[in-house]
């Protein structure tokens, strides 16, 4: 009877969860796979040779370890500080909440194109980022179309307005459910408010920041519309290009029909988000308290 | 006694000085926190603004206005003439209504047999659930994208909606809620004679509606911002999504450089999900922080 | 270190944006706690006496009046330049924190050459530890150790700074019945070991006059009544109080006054002295004859007599080993729980169960009458 229920879910999740993941493993080890007539000549490993020896591959892995590695900090870490400053008010609090939620919902496609018009460099205008850095006497730069550290940059900054709200909300909701007593007590004692911080805030929602670090590294790896939204579909040519962004490039466009280095190329993301994940629930049972 | 009047007023100068830097404190955690609120919201005031500029306005413009000079709606006109962004939003609303429906239905029957039937294999079942949530998305795509060109499903709905009919993290979230319904209501309609569908439809759903409504609404926005699997499985403009419409506007449409009219476009698409917002904030931020993550 | 409120007031803004009535959780405080005692704050819950105890401790600031602490005001001080120690409710220990961290946590804010050295934090938090007896637990986190334990960490966490005050929220309220008698004990041990004054809030009347040496009745934000456990009990104020202290509770019945005598009914269950003068709190002569009273009558207040002037229906005897209590039923009892009249007589009396009736005669001094309208008590004898 229970089955009967389950069936539906069953089914979908077996054609489209179950299947692929172990359809993919055999792809990835099936080499010379050809799309149009099926065929392989033999299994082996050589695909996953070929994908780590990709210069686009490469340069997608290092784009992806950037972004990792800027944006999980920056964005953590602005995160909690915004945080704190909201659990420190009480009026306004609930408007500016919902205020910073908003990007959570919009289509980051849509307001990708937003941030484009304004880091852009045309010919008729420098674009309204430009502008401002011109007035505090730096030199205008393409961010869109330009050098790479400033394509690095402005992918960043995206990536950090679109990720942050999510986190925002689960520090402030963290926040609040720390007992007001400890704080009291903290007070009647006279701990200065740094000393609050690090003894008592920064332990008590430990776990919440290690929760947020390891999801905001399995998000991060897997960037790829926000790139898109900001550099157009064509990352490989724009060097922007992120290890998801490869895997769909390899399946499908112009480049695409190679279903085998797609698998390779995903197998090996899955493996580089595994491996630190588990490093990161290594660590984190060791710092987080309680 | 001079040394304690002394004491005393040297305190009440240490107490002032502290009134005046907690103030101090406060007017800047509230200027910092505004200007947080700006550069949420300036992408949003921003892309408004060049919407209602007209294109000579916009392009004449080397310093922009933060202010329009004459709005004007022609770019709405524009985007929904030059391009079929009609299409879009009628492909969007489609796509989005049908999958959220069926992904219900799945996950409630679903949901419900592991929270109220005992079947034989249902924990490991569930074990086997769980363990599928950690599996991402990107890795069980490839395959999927050759299943539906293998079904010749490339520019169907049906190809675009199959896929995404079912959510791991979601019947979880709902067998939760489930189970915190009093097993004697259960019993109670049993000994009544009555039937688990009928049970499920007249007590189990009203009752766990608060939840219902929350993975509906994030559904819906999920579909609503769905990019990677529609450019995956439809080519064809006449199946495009509004991401699809906008990335393909952004490539070819109204000319590269009509940046009025691509914001405009924006807006258009921006403009349902933030009303959505507004009116059910505080369900999806509830149901956001109770541990939905995003895509 | 004495504490003197004067005119001590709190009022909370309304939080419910229909009703904008603010709260008066404080209402003009005048009082004095004396050097080194220890102070029981009592009264229902809702009364404003943890409000009371957090205007002391500093965390809130008083809308209105001063505070005192010996000759010094410290009404505009922070909590942590007044020198008090506090124990929540919860205890809020902190959990990621051994004992001896949340005892030494206090010690570590002590800035420029009041800076301690790891040892003698180490040093001081043995001796507070040693206070309470929970020397040997030191390596341990809070969620490893029982209720009363974790309630012994957070006393000597509040004494590691020596403070002049130590402040109690509820001490024992989230203790079971045994750890709490044997708690309150401790309290008064080590309140009496370091002689530091010392306030606790309680809604346990029976709690705070055990171990008190003073105790503050509360009622919606105003005092009631101030004085020994002993004196407040014996010569309540108002009938608030009367019914507040004693268990089991007082009885209170409807009167009258005619002529030098207090009747019950039909009967006069005492005679008023001539000497006696009827006054309110203000000691002000009213005007007594034919005046409608309540009348309380403590449980143990009742003499069996078969002659005796109140007699009641008869309901059933409850034997509580020294003593019995009489359960019967009288017209003019009060208030939907006192309908039945509970009296408490020593064991050796024999109650006969068949008859239906029983009488009592009553001791004056455990007779308390209270106006019907004020509630206050109107009994003066003359001295």
């Amino acid at each position: 009877m229970g089955w009967l229920y389950m069936l539906p879910a069953l089914l979908f999740l077996g054609v489209f969860m179950v299947y692929p993941l172990i359809d993919v493993l055999i792809y990835s080890v099936e080499e010379n796979y050809n799309f149009a007539s099926q065929v392989y000549s033999g299994y082996g490993l050589f695909n996953y040779s070929y994908v780590l020896h990709d210069t686009y591959f490469v340069q997608a892995l290092k784009n992806t370890f950037i972004i990792v590695m800027i944006t999980v900090p920056v964005s953590t870490g602005l995160a909690l500080l915004i945080s704190l400053g909201l659990s420190s008010i009480s009026k306004l609090k609930s408007l500016y909440q919902t205020l910073y939620f908003l990007p959570y919902v919009t289509n980051t496609l849509a307001v990708g194109l937003v941030f484009m018009v304004l880091f852009k460099k045309t010919a008729y205008s420098d674009g309204l980022i430009n502008l401002l850095i011109k007035a505090f006497g730096g030199n205008a730069v393409d961010f869109i179309d330009g050098p790479y550290w400033a394509k690095i940059m402005v992918m960043c900054i995206y990536t950090v307005w679109v990720v942050i709200p999510f986190k925002i909300l689960i520090l402030t909701s963290a926040l609040a459910s720390v007992n007001q007593d400890y704080y009291k007590v903290a007070r009647v004692d006279g701990t200065s408010s740094l000393r609050i911080f690090c003894r008592i805030t920064l332990p008590m929602i430990s776990s919440t920041i290690f929760y947020l670090i390891i999801t905001g590294f399995i998000g991060a790896f897997k960037a790829y519309s926000d790139e898109v939204a900001l550099f157009g579909t064509d990352l490989n040519s724009a060097g922007m290009n992120t290890i998801v962004g490869y895997v769909y490039d390899m399946l499908y466009g112009n480049s695409g029909g190679y279903p085998s280095y797609a698998s390779a190329a995903a197998l090996i993301l899955f493996a580089i988000v595994f491996t630190i994940t588990i490093i990161n629930l290594l660590i984190s049972r060791k710092m987080v308290t309680q | 006694m001079y040394n304690a009047v002394h004491g005393l007023q040297t305190r009440s100068v240490t107490v002032r000085k502290m009134k005046k830097t907690q103030s101090i404190k406060k007017s800047i955690t509230y200027i910092l926190l505004t200007l947080w609120g700006i550069i949420v919201l300036f992408p949003f005031y921003w892309m408004l603004l060049t919407s209602i500029k007209s294109y000579a306005s916009y392009n004449g413009e080397y310093v922009p206005k933060f202010y329009a000079t004459s709005p004007t709606l022609e770019n709405y006109v524009n985007a929904f003439t030059s391009v079929p962004l009609g299409r879009y939003f009628l492909n969007t609303i489609i796509f989005t209504l049908v999958t959220t429906a069926l992904m219900m239905i799945v996950i409630i029957l679903s949901a419900y047999a592991f929270a109220r039937i005992d079947f034989k294999g249902r924990s490991a079942l569930f074990a086997f659930f769980l363990a599928l949530m950690m599996i991402p998305n990107e890795l069980v795509i490839i395959t999927n994208f050759v299943t539906i060109t293998e079904l010749n499903m490339r520019n169907t709905f049906l190809g675009l909606i199959l896929p995404s009919v079912t959510s791991v993290f979601y019947i979880y979230l709902l067998k939760e809620n489930f189970e915190m319904i009093p097993e004697e209501l259960y019993k109670a309609a049993k000994v009544d004679g009555t039937s688990d569908i009928k049970y499920l439809i007249k007590v189990m759903i009203p009752i766990s509606q608060p939840t219902i409504v929350t993975i509906i609404i994030l559904k819906v926005i999920e579909c609503w911002n769905s990019y990677v699997w529609p450019r995956l499985i439809t080519d064809d403009e006449n199946y495009f999504l509004v991401s699809n419409g906008i990335q393909s506007i952004r490539e070819n449409g109204f000319g590269r450089e009509n940046i009025p009219a691509m914001m405009a476009a924006v807006v258009a698409i921006s403009v349902p999900l933030v009303i959505l917002f507004l009116i059910f904030h505080k369900k999806i931020m509830a149901g956001v922080s109770r541990g939905g993550t995003k895509g | 270190m004495k504490v003197v409120l004067k005119e001590l007031t709190k009022i909370f803004p309304s939080r419910d944006k229909k009703d904008r009535t603010e709260v008066v959780a404080v209402d003009n405080f005048d009082m004095e706690i004396p050097d080194g005692k220890l102070v029981g704050l009592l009264g229902p819950s809702g009364c404003g006496k943890s409000t009371a105890l957090n205007l002391i401790c500093g965390l809130e600031k008083p809308t209105r009046g001063r505070i005192f602490f010996g000759d010094e005001e410290v009404t505009d001080l922070p909590p942590e330049e007044r020198g008090v120690g506090m124990v929540f409710q919860n205890y809020a220990l902190f959990p990621h924190m051994t004992v001896e961290q949340n005892i030494t946590f206090p010690l570590g804010n002590l800035k420029g050459d009041k800076k301690l050295s790891k040892e003698e934090m180490k040093a001081k938090a043995y001796e507070a530890a040693k206070l309470v007896q929970i020397e040997n637990l030191m390596a341990r986190k809070p969620k490893e150790m029982s209720g009363g334990q974790q309630q012994r960490v957070a006393i000597a966490r509040a004494l590691v700074k020596r403070p002049k005050i130590l402040l109690l929220d509820e001490p024992l309220s989230n203790l079971d019945a045994r750890l709490r008698l044997q708690t309150r004990e401790e309290i008064r041990r080590i309140q009496r070991e370091t002689g530091i004054t010392t306030i606790f809030v309680t809604h346990d009347q029976e709690e705070a006059m055990s171990i008190s040496d003073m105790i503050v009745v509360m009622k919606a934000g105003c005092i009631q009544q101030v004085g020994k456990p002993q004196e407040v009990y014996d010569s309540p104020v108002n009938l608030f109080v009367a019914k507040f202290l004693g268990t089991p509770a007082i009885n209170v019945f409807k009167g009258r006054i005619i002529s030098g005598g207090l009747y019950i009914g039909d009967a006069k269950v005492l005679d008023i002295p001539d000497e006696a003068i009827m006054g309110t709190k203000d000691r002000e002569t009213v005007e007594t004859d034919g005046r409608e009273v309540y009348v309380g009558i403590r449980p143990e207040g009742f003499i069996l007599d078969d002659n005796g002037p109140l007699t009641c229906r008869l309901d059933r005897v409850e034997v509580m080993g020294r003593d019995i209590s009489v359960v019967s039923f009288h017209d003019a009892a009060t208030a939907a729980d006192t309908v039945c009249v509970r009296s408490i007589i020593s064991a050796e009396n024999q109650v006969d169960t068949d008859k239906d009736t029983v009488s009592f005669s009553l001791k004056p001094d455990k007779t308390h009458i209270f106006d019907m309208e004020s509630e206050e008590l109107l009994y003066y004898t003359k001295e």
